[in-house]
């Protein structure tokens, strides 16, 4: 079985820098190396955003053993990509000197899209998604619709058309200016 | 043994799949294909928050049981989910009344839960809160669509309302070990959400146009595993291929 590489790499966002002072010592090189590895995986139903940019990579340690290991979360409960996203990761570690990885799922804190960096919000954007709007965890409304632009031309006459789409984390609109659908990356 | 704990994450993680699969049976003949889409994807989330769900309660039990073995070799005497849930789909109307119902209590059920002393429960509430905050939504904005849209879709939505109204009662139940959960701070008293949920419902209902029916005789008995005839031919669909090929993967 070949290792699954990702082929969208040169125009994926830049990964954020993993939150460890520098790359002064072996360790922290090491960790930096294995984060990167892990964060060229992308989210298969959306392959310009990568798991970092997602939100979705949490950490990367090592254990005593000087085994690697990938926490991650899932978007979503019943999220079917966390699956393919895991063996991923195993393959993307494998291939930058990291076997027999270790992917390990945590559910807190719950993932939000607050968790969703610039890089990885400009490029959904740029990739016809619409990404969200404003900040998670305000009590929602049971009714009204969030006014949401259209990524192709821009214009904020848009209309809702579903509020679940093609996969569990968007939803379905359509742009009055230019007529085109569109996907809504759902603010959660 | 079953410990209480054991008990109460298992009830959960049955309200969740049997919904979930009654929701999955949609697909092929929502509507329209934007339906099929949202129902399904309803179907999903709480199918990912069964999961979730049995792989703690076989944590909890310690027996060695996995999500699957909790899933698909209990027979419907060990299932302890709602009657309501399990009810067959009935017509569009049915489906959209049902959801309204069950998600205007699951939503501050599950906010409630996020203050649990049991942490796994805490961050698996924290994950369905979000997502049935966008079930409840759905199924309001539908209820108002069915309910002051045409006559026919008018008459059915009393009609669901109707026959779903002596199933509600149910949800506000507190079986014995649950109750002893609560006072540890680790299950939610259900009898307290009993006033947000008539909130959210009068809302809905208002806007919709439609009457709330009386409270009256209301149904039970899915706690303590005493099921309509409909639970056990849907486990018998849903179950049939894990019992035939145990152990198959994909």
């Amino acid at each position: 079985m070949h290792p699954v590489i990702p082929s969208a790499e040169s125009i994926l966002p830049v990964s954020p820098a993993i939150p460890a002072s520098a790359a002064d010592t072996p360790a922290d090189e090491r960790r930096a190396r294995a984060w990167s590895a892990a964060a060229s995986v992308v989210d298969p139903e959306i392959p310009v955003l990568s798991i970092a940019d997602l939100g979705v990579l949490r950490d990367i340690r090592f254990d005593a053993a000087g085994r690697v290991e990938a926490v991650i979360t899932p978007t979503y409960s019943g999220c079917p990509a966390m699956n393919m996203i895991a063996v991923e990761i195993g393959l993307a570690l494998d291939a930058a000197g990291f076997p027999d990885a270790k992917v390990t799922t945590v559910l807190s804190p719950a993932w939000s899209t607050d968790l969703m960096t610039e890089a990885g919000r400009r490029a959904l954007a740029g990739y016809g998604i619409a990404p969200p709007v404003g900040r998670a965890g305000g009590r929602r409304a049971l009714f009204g619709e969030t006014s949401v632009a259209c990524p192709h031309c821009g214009s904020p006459e848009t209309e809702r058309i579903s509020e679940f789409g093609s996969t569990a984390c968007k939803a379905l609109y359509r742009c009055r200016a230019c007529r085109e659908p569109f996907d809504y990356f759902k603010c959660i | 043994m079953s410990t209480p704990l054991f008990a109460y994450t298992l009830r959960l993680a049955d309200d969740a799949l049997v919904l979930g699969h009654r929701l999955s049976e949609w697909t092929s003949r929502a509507p329209t294909l934007e339906e099929e889409m949202a129902l399904a994807n309803i179907a999903l989330d709480l199918i990912g928050q069964a999961r979730v769900l049995y792989s703690y309660a076989g944590e909890v039990e310690g027996r060695g049981r996995s999500e699957d073995d909790l899933a698909y070799f209990r027979d419907e005497a060990a299932f302890g989910n709602l009657l309501v849930n399990e009810l067959p789909n009935g017509d569009f109307a049915f489906t959209v009344v049902r959801q309204a119902l069950v998600s205007a209590f699951m939503l501050p059920y599950w906010t409630a839960l996020t203050g649990s002393r049991d942490a796994t429960l805490a961050a698996i509430a924290a994950k369905a809160e979000k997502e049935v905050s966008y079930h409840l939504r759905h199924a309001a904005e539908w209820l108002v669509r069915l309910g002051d849209g045409t006559d026919e879709s008018r008459r059915r939505s009393i009609a669901a309302l109707e026959e779903l109204w002596p199933w509600t009662g149910e949800m506000f139940e507190m079986p014995d070990d649950e109750r002893a959960l609560a006072e540890a701070g680790i299950a939610v008293d259900r009898a307290a959400l009993k006033a947000e949920w008539s909130r959210t419902v009068d809302t809905i209902l208002e806007e919709a146009t439609l009457d709330r029916p009386r409270d009256g005789w209301m149904q039970t008995g899915g706690r303590r595993g005493v099921h309509t005839e409909h639970l056990g031919t849907m486990l018998a669909v849903m179950q049939s291929l894990a019992r035939a090929h145990p152990g198959a993967t994909w």
